[in-house]
């Protein structure tokens, strides 16, 4: 029961059927990762488990440690422990860092209990430091004006500062540096726990080498199509991804 | 003389039914000749007082309606039915157990203290502001400053006061004004003297009772020169009025070298037409802060003004207004360069809930003779629902190529990506409007006291809780 488990998931927004009938489990404790080409419906997969109310699921069922999160409020699942660290962050004029963490957090307290201040601050700043973010960025708008990498550095801390059971990262990696790459990976790799899947989407297998997943799965048409362990990462940056479109034709 | 009627004034929503025989003084409802010699006969005012107010009342009279811009809803406000004059001595007008549940709950989520929240249901006619009043009082004397209310302030200092009072606000400015000018009572009138410098704001409430909370209260603050002080009125508790026409006068003198900050924070229950004339006058490199934020009532019409009147004199609007639905903010601010190397500033953020509509109108005036004179203007509209209105009427008349001017405006959204965001990281609906909102006018609430600004906070997220589906 402690898993990200998906079955037969097909979901579509407006006449388009993006996710078709797609199968997935992720248990506690393990790094998977999703790779496939552009458009094969990722993020897409990625939204509907956070319930944008973009998409509408149109089969199949989706449970994080046995609660059905399908129909439920995207803050709700949130709630329940699945972070989703956005393939492009959004902005939130006006509202700092330090502001936009601990509303979140404070969303988690019972009403009328209080994030301690000076905890919070100590908490926040030590996490800054491990992903080399200057403290100073905590009285930056919320991703306002913020480079790319910046704005994925910010994603993570966010994920580290709430605590999730469940973590989608839809590429993390990309418009990082080498360094930040190597930084920001580290910090994912501190997440890792029994207690915590952690599903990692992403183009490249350089990240793979950072963050190394128990499980890789290549998405295609709005499907897994196959599965392997992080070999299958080496072999995809080889040799593409056109002789698994040609099997899942064939087939 | 005027019998107290038994006709009934509008009582809407957010509005607490009293029994008048309550009241020692009653000017009764509708507005004569009569009614503005009762007034001025209560409270024992010199000659030339009556005279100010009967004159103010033949202005009222023959001055039309303000309709070239205004909203044609001002033409609803029966003049015939507005008591213009009521006061209850020391009486308190309720008790505790007849103020309604939902305004109880409301004092207590603001975080209001208890004993404002008696004050402010009208449970007691005074407010209490304990020993830290009585310490300040004491040093205000010590340091000359005068702080009355208006009726005191003309009766006592006629020899300060009577040189500016209508002098930054003639009679005849508006017929709000020239109402107001009639039938005034209630009030601060301040005066500092020269280099004085006050490190506490002044607040209303320090030396506030019923009257004070009237609806035609009116202020004058003069600044001497070179000295400061920060005046702060109002309050995020909606206020319950019984009355649902405010209007008021405030005026303010800073001369040469003075700096006057002025702070209003109004939360007004939605019947209440809410039409108050604000200006100022700023000598020789005098400054003039006007920092207001309204929230509520059905109809605001309020445009603080500086008069920069001396040579490197400075003034600045900085503006909130929430509009919820069925209310209308209209807000704005009036910049008037009547001097070289003078600077104003103004900021004006707008929030438009629901149905409801803000309007930003504006004036900035620099003759052509001056040089080197300074405007920035930016207005910013937040809509937070489809059918949320909002509307920008900037009137800038600049003439002179040694003078600058700066304008922007924007209209924006909240998308429908930002609100998936913030709920991704836990905030329902209404929590992440509100954060978003906060974050729309954070830079304006920094400006407020600290006290404020908590309180502004608290009250954004208890509005924004009803906009979501
Ligand atoms: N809101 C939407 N409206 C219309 N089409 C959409 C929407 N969201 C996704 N799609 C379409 O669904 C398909 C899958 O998109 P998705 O973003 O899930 O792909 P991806 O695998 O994440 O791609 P990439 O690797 O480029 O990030 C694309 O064809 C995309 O255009
Ligand atoms: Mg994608």
């Amino acid at each position: 029961m402690s898993t990200l488990q998906i079955d037969n998931l097909s979901a579509s927004v407006g006449k388009e059927q993006i996710l078709n009938n797609l199968n997935f489990t992720l248990p506690k404790g393990e790094v998977h990762a999703i790779m496939g080409p552009n458009g094969s419906g990722k993020s897409t997969l990625s939204k509907v488990l956070a319930g944008h109310p973009d998409y509408q699921v149109t089969g199949g069922n989706a449970s994080m440690d046995g609660t059905e999160l399908l129909g439920l409020n995207p803050d709700e699942i949130a709630r329940l422990g699945l972070f989703l660290a956005f393939q492009y962050p959004v902005e939130v004029p006006g509202v700092s860092i330090a502001n936009f963490i601990r509303a979140a957090i404070k969303s988690r307290l019972p009403e009328g209990e209080n994030i301690k201040a000076v905890e919070f601050y100590k908490e926040l700043y030590l996490k800054m430091d491990g992903l080399g973010m200057d403290r100073s960025f905590t009285s930056r708008s919320m991703n306002e004006g913020f480079s790319g990498g910046e704005k994925k550095r910010c994603e993570i801390l966010q994920m580290s500062m709430l605590n999730p059971k469940y973590c989608i990262l839809d590429e993390t990696d990309s418009g990082l540096d080498i360094d930040a790459l190597r930084v920001v990976s580290e910090g994912i790799n501190q997440m890792k726990n029994p207690d915590r899947g952690i599903l990692v989407i992403t183009h490249y297998q350089r990240l793979l080498d950072y963050i190394v997943p128990d499980k890789v799965h290549v998405m295609w048409e709005g499907r897994i199509v196959r599965s392997g362990d992080k070999t299958l990462a080496l072999e995809l940056e080889d040799k593409g991804y056109d002789w698994i479109k040609e099997e899942v034709a064939a087939a | 003389m005027i019998k107290p009627s038994n006709i009934e004034i509008d009582r809407e929503k957010g509005n607490f039914h009293y029994p008048t025989s309550k009241y020692a003084f009653d000017a009764g409802v509708g507005l004569s000749e009569d009614v503005v010699k009762y007034i001025s006969g209560v409270k024992n005012e010199q000659d030339w007082i009556l005279d100010f107010r009967l004159k103010a009342h033949s202005i009222f009279e023959k001055k039309p309606m303000p309709t070239h811009w205004a909203s044609r809803d001002l033409e609803n406000i029966d003049f015939d039915v507005i008591r213009y004059y009521l006061a209850q001595g020391q009486q308190p007008s309720r008790t505790w157990d007849e103020v309604p549940d939902d305004i109880k709950k409301t004092f207590e989520r603001l975080g209001i203290p208890e004993q404002e929240r008696k004050f402010l249901a009208g449970v007691e006619a005074q407010f209490d502001s304990e020993a830290a009043y009585s310490r300040m009082k004491e040093d205000l004397e010590k340091e000359g400053v005068i702080f009355v209310g208006s009726t005191e302030g003309l009766r006592d200092y006629p020899e300060i006061f009577k040189k500016w009072f209508g002098k930054v606000i003639p009679t005849s400015d508006n017929k709000f004004s020239a109402l107001n000018s009639a039938v005034f009572s209630g009030g601060s009138f301040i005066y500092v003297p020269p280099g004085v410098k006050l490190a506490q704001p002044l607040q209303a409430y320090f030396r506030i009772n019923a009257e004070n909370f009237g609806q035609f209260e009116r202020t004058l603050i003069i600044a001497d020169e070179g000295s400061e002080i920060t005046y702060m009125e109002g309050c995020t508790a909606p206020k319950f009025e019984t009355s649902t026409l405010h209007s008021a006068v405030v005026e303010l003198v800073a001369l040469k070298g003075a700096k006057i900050q002025y702070i209003t924070v109004q939360n007004w229950s939605n019947n209440v037409f809410n039409l108050v004339t604000k200006r100022a006058m700023a000598e020789e490199e005098a400054e003039v802060r006007w920092i207001d934020c309204n929230i509520g009532s059905r109809l605001t019409m309020k445009y603080p003004g500086v008069i920069l009147k001396g040579r490197k004199a400075r003034g600045e609007v900085l503006s909130i207004a929430l509009a919820n639905d069925g209310q209308h903010q209209d807000t704005g601010a009036k910049m008037v360069h009547a001097a070289s190397e003078t600077t104003s500033n103004v900021i004006a953020k707008s929030v438009s809930i629901g149905q409801g509509r803000s309007s930003y109108r504006g004036l900035v005036q620099i003759p052509g003779h001056l040089e080197h004179c300074k405007n920035n203007t930016e207005c910013d509209a937040l809509l937070i629902n489809s059918d949320s209105q909002t509307d920008t009427y900037p009137a800038i008349a600049i003439q002179g190529n040694e003078n600058s001017v700066q304008h922007e405006a924007s209209v924006s959204k909240v998308s429908a990506e930002q609100i998936f965001y913030m709920q991704q990281r836990g905030l329902n609906q209404a929590e992440a409007m509100s954060l978003y909102v906060n974050g729309f006018v954070n830079d304006l609430i920094r400006e407020f006291p600290m006290e404020y600004s908590v309180e502004l906070k608290r009250l954004i997220d208890l509005e924004m809780e009803g906009s979501v589906g």
